[in-house]
């Protein structure tokens, strides 16, 4: 904006054909900046469609009859027909699944927030013995491998006698989303000065009185990605949800691989249970957009 | 922030340290327990010291499903990491199409990685996927179930599609961080696309890129689920990368000893990483 104004102050004092040849020149610099970025539309429009593509194929699928499937190849159903999500809602060996894995995902997210508030406050906060070695060790948590754990984890809670239970998967989710909480909570409570902390104390609040009255709202929008997050990792995650679970608690990930492994599997149904899975993230991505490139990189953005 | 020193600040910590206790520390040492022992059944262990870890170390399976990975993770890397800058920097700053192209392009990386791997699976077989079926009318005999080189590809391709877009979000986040003083600062310099790029967006997109770079090639390398439902590791053992062999070890064949040995040689490696990331994140924070 700032050379446009410039010229238009200089140009005012001018003469009217250097006036014009100036105006001349401006337009054609103004075109050419509009020659350059013209296409930009172009390689994002192209990636959206790489994207859409798988996505909407599987959609595609999910609205078509078994024989269709297999027997015509068309871009759209020729006879779109609701028997495939019939079937997983009528069905309990399918619904259940997803009953399973919202209630594991559910317990997981809220002890994963609960416990790392407070933790995400002490290392916002405080410096104290080995503070920078846990926060450490937290990450190396949420960066190990689940084909590590698989083993262990299934011994660890079969001699609690906890396997083919919710809690068990809940649990075994903390592993990686308990350091995601605190990092990313303490990513949002570093941006909070420690002014208003101090504040609140001289005007009499008690620490307790303080954190949830006063704390808890100003890092909502932290607390509510942190959440998200963990709910999207429990909720993508199968090697550990499978491995110690058999029938009871068996998530939607592992049934889904299941039909897959055997034989005259049902296609459409298939797709309308993948169709379904993708729906939660579908649905809460428009209030988090700002935030996904935060959450996965642990609110260092 | 300056922080005060306060070692009651333990407490606070004290209930994710016991959390994550129990669901790493007890397992890892479980795992440190069957590395250094062998059994022949009925809970009798033996002192193997040095045994499985030696095994494993000069096992040409482990070689070869490493070396694997570090190929998959070095493919994806070089694909991922310049396409998404090159389409991080034609996404619009404003207007309507920010939301549009953030929802859409975040979709995948919400997706449950199985159903990653099915949508692939499905799409991707030459009698019912779009892609396989116009590959196969390209007059390409496209078999990702028996052809190595197609498993490879199909596993790639799937890769750049689930991932790639956090390699845009990530280098969007930093590229809107630029004010457009600098911009127009470039503007009155007539600096070309390129110098803008090099000099103005390059050095600000750093760190995120940094922090891409770490983060897809730790989840590369642990990867698991995608190409377990797409491809089973197959055909043979040609897409078998770190974590499906010790799986395969572990769950399938019940060896214990190499399963435990693989598991902390694999640790290790991740553990080397996460310091890198960690110092990286740690640096910027001091310096900020």
């Amino acid at each position: 904006m700032s050379v446009q104004q410039d010229t238009l102050v200089r140009t005012s004092e001018r003469p009217e054909a250097e006036q014009h040849r100036i105006d001349k020149a401006l337009a054609r610099k103004m075109r050419k900046r509009g020659d350059e970025s013209k296409f930009w539309w172009l390689i994002p429009t192209v990636y959206i469609i790489f994207l859409m593509l798988p996505i909407y194929w599987l959609i595609n699928m999910s609205f078509k009859t078994n024989q269709e499937i297999l027997g015509t190849f068309s871009l759209w159903p020729q006879n779109p027909t609701l028997q495939n999500y019939a079937v997983i809602f009528t069905d309990p060996s399918w619904y259940k699944g997803y009953i399973n894995s919202i209630i594991y995902v559910v317990m997981n997210t809220v002890i994963s927030v609960l416990v790392a508030l407070p933790a995400a406050y002490a290392f916002s906060r405080y410096r104290f013995l080995g503070d920078k070695h846990l926060f450490f060790w937290l990450l190396t948590n949420r960066m190990a491998p689940p084909a590590v754990f698989a083993l262990p984890f299934f011994q660890l809670y079969s001699a609690f006698g906890l396997i083919d239970t919710h809690i068990a998967v809940a649990l075994a989710h903390c592993l990686f989303n308990v350091p995601l909480a605190v990092w990313i909570l303490e990513g949002f409570m570093s941006g909070v000065p420690k002014e208003i902390d101090e504040t609140a104390y001289i005007d009499g609040y008690s620490f307790p009185r303080f954190f949830v009255r006063i704390f808890i709202p100003l890092i909502a929008s932290g607390i509510g990605v942190a959440a998200f997050f963990c709910f999207m990792f429990s909720w993508v995650e199968l090697l550990i949800a499978r491995t110690l679970t058999t029938t009871a608690a068996k998530p939607i990930a592992a049934i889904m691989t299941r039909t897959v492994s055997a034989s005259g599997l049902d296609w459409g149904v298939l797709a309308a249970a993948g169709v379904l899975t993708i729906i939660p993230g579908a649905i809460v991505i428009y209030f988090v957009r700002n935030y996904i490139a935060k959450g996965f990189a642990l609110g260092r953005v | 922030m300056e922080k005060t020193w306060n070692n009651k600040a333990w407490f606070m910590v004290l209930p994710v340290l016991l959390l994550v206790a129990f669901s790493a520390v007890i397992p890892l040492m479980t795992v440190v327990n069957y590395s250094v022992q062998d059994t022949f059944g009925n809970n009798q262990f033996f002192w193997a010291g040095a045994e499985w870890f030696d095994e494993v170390l000069h096992s040409e399976r482990f070689h070869a499903s490493l070396g694997r990975n570090l190929i998959f993770s070095a493919i994806i890397l070089l694909i991922e990491i310049p396409l998404g800058i090159v389409i991080a920097l034609n996404m619009p700053r404003k207007g309507w199409g920010v939301p549009v192209c953030l929802v859409l392009m975040a979709l995948p990386l919400l997706i449950p990685w199985n159903v990653v791997g099915t949508i692939w699976q499905v799409f991707g077989r030459v009698d019912i996927g779009l892609l396989g079926h116009t590959l196969a009318n390209l007059g390409i005999n496209y078999n990702y179930v028996q052809n190595p080189m197609h498993a490879w590809f199909t596993v790639i391709i799937m890769d750049v599609w689930h991932w790639t877009s956090l390699v845009v979000l990530l280098c969007y986040a930093g590229l809107v961080s630029i004010p457009d003083a600098f911009y127009q600062a470039a503007k009155i310099d007539g600096a070309s696309r390129w110098a803008v790029f090099r000099y103005i967006q390059l050095p600000k997109m750093n760190r995120v890129l940094l922090i891409a770079v770490l983060l897809r090639f730790m989840d590369s390398f642990m990867i698991y689920t995608e190409p377990f439902v797409v491809t089973g590791g197959g055909p043979g053992n040609s897409t078998t990368f770190l974590s499906i062999d010790l799986v395969k070890v572990a769950v399938g064949q019940f060896d214990l000893g190499p399963a435990a040995a693989m598991s902390i040689i694999y640790f290790l490696i991740i553990l080397l990483l996460s310091w890198v990331f960690y110092t990286v994140m740690t640096n910027y924070d001091a310096e900020r």
